[in-house]
């Protein structure tokens, strides 16, 4: 059995647990605690080893749980749902435990909080470390309580010998120790089906700090002697600076420093607004060499198509092409999806300090160990001598600026050794400068027998990559490729992004022939990758599939697949919107349609039923509801599950409806919410969302399961009423024909 | 340039030395430490930075401080507390209305102004109310629920 080491006097455990976390005991979690730490000199802990217990979770000698993941927290609620795992296991009560968010001087890496992994990876992990240390507390209880494991039952972190009724605390246990050792994967797991506390919908306790505007987001951070900062970022990709004034900006006071290397042009000030006054005067006087954007915007597609390409062969399958080749139909349609933008409604922020040679960087970047091996690309700096905390910001759904900000606070920070530096970008900044997903063309063709049974589907796309996350070359940082000794920008081999979902979970010969183009601008992961487009093209052709044959939409998908759990959901959305009286006599004023995706073909499932209202008159339609049923196996937290599929619906048919990055030769053009309308409030359709839930089976993240569905829900529904195909996204009304 | 002005904010006069042409945005939130309104676009387009001029719900980002000292100004820590939660606060938290929650504050500061002019509003007007606000997140139809709790709250 591991020893518990670590013998110290319960008081002394206690301020480390204050030391460590502080976080439920501490009014803004993070920051105070973890600049004290910074500024006391203390070393930074070695990368803690996965296989450690107190890796994952700590307990302290009052049995409160502190549970360390190196995941953050991006609105998804993962907080609340990695706390219940952990609870569950230790069976201590949620009130109990509180939890670290990725930390480079805490945590465990885990790499980017991406591919809704995280429930996955963190939560399994978690998992294993807290059944580990509940194996361990039982042998120390036995011993204790003179009795075997078997005769203990544990609650709300108190184990009773059952033939004694004598009890003690995990806390009195431990006196104070920490539990040390490894993982070693072997500890009993609970029971799923004993669970109280995973499944159900244990609130997210932020919620109340952000209703009561409580320090939560790296915006909130204030810090004495912070300065503020403004980048003047270039008018378009790859622009060179020329000049800038000689003299300083009129009527600000309170600067501090115009900070340039080669294109790379801050201001620093004391006060925030004079920082945006100095940015205007520079953005007037900078003099830049820009170079054209090409291809323009309306030649893209035809461009990018036209390119001699060599082709990656996703799913080779020769049987696909000779089965479409003697059809008795063979059906193809082209799918188009333009560059949309992630479009956080707070732009992106960091703060970075540069003192007794450590920097530390306050960052809302998905991933704060990646930030860190970048940022030492950048500064030529070790990594031991940085630090990067994850602290919420606004919603990201992808890679958006966070990592830019984080780089330009720190170069800042250099500079200004001693005094912590808020980068806040604008407006403009996120618009114009956030890395895209990226514009994508899907061709489907597929084959149909005489009964109008399905043959093969042959699926060629076209995209830039949607991986483009820093992970160590400073290259992949705005500012790294604008300074005077610029990094260069070498995208990654990966393509898995740009093909997700693009091979059908259908039962049918299948091939994927993928071809990555370079495109004008700058992409990168956006919430679901090409699963969103991939399954827009896919869903939609499944349509134009069944009314071909001559079939109902729904009960055509249901032929064609054999996964029992992808069928459950088409089979619920079915009965929850009654779909049989859907597809009858249709009224001319409503239009049903149906869509499924099973995300990565390997996490969650799920199936989503459009209603739309058509206005002839008017030649408008709107979103009316959309029903979604979701299985993502085990549930942790249903509210939080449904919680994020609600959002995924709405943002998806905002994307869907309206969203497209406009472009000319001299830059972008969606540079606010002006340019780049989103949806509001009286667009958005009623919603309700079903979860199969399945205790036992695996859980797998959900926050991306309903982007690509939605898309197609609305195509078919549109085409349901009106008659008209639409295949380029977004599905504007005027590209409804309507004289039907 | 810089000169004192007094904004009554939450119920309380605070005098700051500020560039009176400052929005009212950052010094609420640089010079008064308050973090309800928050920066979204600077352009009164998406309605982070709301908060309640005289009662009615305006965006702070674009109103300079000069302008913004005739008015009493109400943000989000004004409407209530952590320990005495304002019904709306109490549904948001009980509807577990947020996902990011950085659009929180327009949310709930609208919804303040709605529910003081018409105690038990339709949805239409909800969503109406709330128009100026934009979610990237999706969680509108949480907030139109929690609204529709603070109403039969009150």
């Amino acid at each position: 059995m591991p020893i518990p080491v670590n013998n110290t006097p319960t008081n002394e455990s206690r301020r480390r647990f204050l030391r460590h976390t502080g976080q439920l005991l501490i009014g803004f979690h993070l920051l105070p605690a973890s600049l004290r730490l910074a500024q006391a000199g203390e070393t930074i802990s070695p990368m803690p080893d996965e296989g450690n217990i107190n890796t994952w979770l700590r307990l302290d000698a009052e049995g409160n749980l502190t549970v360390l993941t190196g995941k953050t927290e991006l609105g998804q609620g993962i907080k609340t749902a990695l706390m219940q795992i952990a609870a569950e296991e230790l069976d201590i009560s949620m009130q109990k435990v509180n939890i670290i968010i990725a930390d480079t001087a805490q945590t465990a890496d885990e790499r980017y909080t991406a591919g809704s992994a995280s429930i996955t990876a963190s939560g399994s992990a978690i998992r294993s470390a807290a059944a580990e240390a509940r194996k361990i507390l039982l042998e120390l209880a036995a011993a204790q309580l003179h009795t075997t494991v078997q005769q203990l039952a544990v609650k709300d972190g108190v184990v009773t010998a059952l033939n004694t009724k004598e009890a003690i605390s995990y806390g009195a246990l431990l006196k104070g120790r920490s539990i040390e050792g490894k993982v070693t994967e072997k500890a009993p797991l609970k029971d799923p089906a004993k669970y109280t506390i995973v499944g159900t919908a244990w609130p997210r306790d932020d919620i109340k700090a952000m209703a009561t505007a409580q320090p939560v987001y790296v915006q909130d951070i204030r810090m004495p002697g912070m300065v503020h900062a403004r980048i003047l970022r270039p008018p378009v990709y790859g622009a060179k600076l020329s000049s800038l004034p000689n003299d300083d900006p009129a009527g600000v006071t309170g600067l501090l420093k115009i900070f340039r290397n080669g294109s790379f042009v801050a201001v620093v000030t004391s006060e925030e607004y004079q920082a945006i006054k100095a940015l205007k005067y520079l953005r007037e006087k900078a003099i830049w060499q820009k170079p054209v954007l090409s291809p323009a915007q309306d030649k893209l597609f035809d461009q990018v198509t036209a390119l001699p390409l060599k082709g990656e062969e996703v799913a080779k399958n020769e049987a696909a092409e000779a089965a479409i080749a003697g059809a008795a139909a063979k059906v193809e349609a082209v799918y188009k999806r333009p560059y949309q933008m992630h479009g956080s409604i707070g732009p992106s922020c960091a703060v970075a300090l540069w003192k007794e040679d450590l920097l530390t960087v306050w960052s809302h970047s998905q991933g704060a160990f990646p930030l860190r091996s970048t940022l030492a690309d950048l500064l030529h700096l070790p990594e031991s001598k940085i630090r990067v905390i994850a602290v919420p910001g606004s919603g990201c759904y992808g890679h958006n600026g966070a990592d830019d900000a984080g780089a330009d606070a720190a170069l800042l920070a250099m500079e200004l050794p001693g005094r912590p530096v808020r980068v806040q970008w604008m407006r403009e900044d996120e618009h114009c400068w956030e890395p895209y997903g990226s514009a994508m063309v899907m061709k489907l063709t597929g084959g149909l027998d005489a009964s109008g049974q399905l043959l093969a589907i042959d699926t060629t796309l076209w995209s830039d990559t949607h991986v483009a996350r820093p992970g160590g070359k400073a290259g992949h940082f705005l500012a790294g490729r604008d300074l005077a000794t610029p990094f260069t920008f070498t995208p990654g081999g990966y393509s898995g992004g740009s093909y997700r979902n693009a091979l059908p979970l259908y039962d049918t010969l299948r091939k994927v022939t993928l071809f990555n183009y370079k495109g004008p601008l700058r992409t990168s992961a956006l919430r679901s990758l090409g699963a969103y487009a991939n399954i827009f093209a896919l869903e939609s052709f499944m349509d134009e599939l069944a009314i071909r044959a001559g079939k109902d939409p729904a009960a055509f998908r249901l032929q064609n697949l054999k996964d029992e759990r992808a069928k459950a959901v088409i089979q619920k959305v079915m009965d929850i919107t009654q779909w049989e009286k859907r597809t009858g006599a249709k009224a001319a004023s409503v239009g049903w349609g149906i869509a499924f995706a099973q995300y990565k073909n390997d996490a969650a499932y799920f199936a989503v039923v459009a209603e739309v209202a058509i206005d002839k008159t008017a030649k408008q339609y709107r979103v009316k509801s959309l029903t979604g049923v979701i299985d993502a196996g085990q549930v942790i937290n249903i509210d939080g599950l449904k919680n994020q599929t609600e959002g995924g619906m709405i943002q998806s048919t905002s994307w869907t409806l309206l969203e497209q990055v406009q472009y000319n030769e001299k830059g972008i053009l969606s540079r606010g919410w002006d340019s780049y309308p989103i949806l509001r409030f009286q667009a958005v359709p009623s919603i309700a969302v079903e979860v199969i839930n399945r205790p036992g089976s695996p859980p797998v993240g959900a926050g991306e399961a309903a982007q690509g569905p939605t898309a197609a829900a609305i195509a078919n529904a549109i085409y349901q009423a009106t008659g008209s195909r639409l295949r380029e996204l977004p599905l504007k009304p005027d590209k409804i024909n309507w004289q039907y | 340039m810089e000169q004192t002005i007094v904004l009554k904010v939450n119920g309380k006069s605070s005098s700051v030395t500020i560039d009176p042409e400052t929005p009212l945005l950052y010094a609420l939130r640089n010079n008064l430490h308050l973090n309800g309104p928050k920066y979204g676009c600077g352009m009164a387009l998406c309605g982070s930075c709301m908060v309640l001029l005289d009662g009615k719900a305006q965006p702070s980002c674009i109103m300079p401080c000069s302008a913004a000292a005739a008015h009493n100004i109400t943000t989000l820590e004004g409407i209530g507390t952590a320990q005495a939660l304002h019904p709306l606060q109490q549904a948001v938290i009980e509807t577990q209305a947020a996902q990011c929650g950085y659009c929180l504050n327009g949310v709930i500061m609208c919804a303040k102004q709605l529910l003081d002019e018409h105690g038990s509003p339709s949805e239409a007007q909800i969503k109406e109310a709330l128009q100026r606000v934009l979610c990237r997140c999706g969680t509108h139809t949480r907030f139109i629920a929690a609204i529709k709790k603070a109403a039969a709250m009150k």
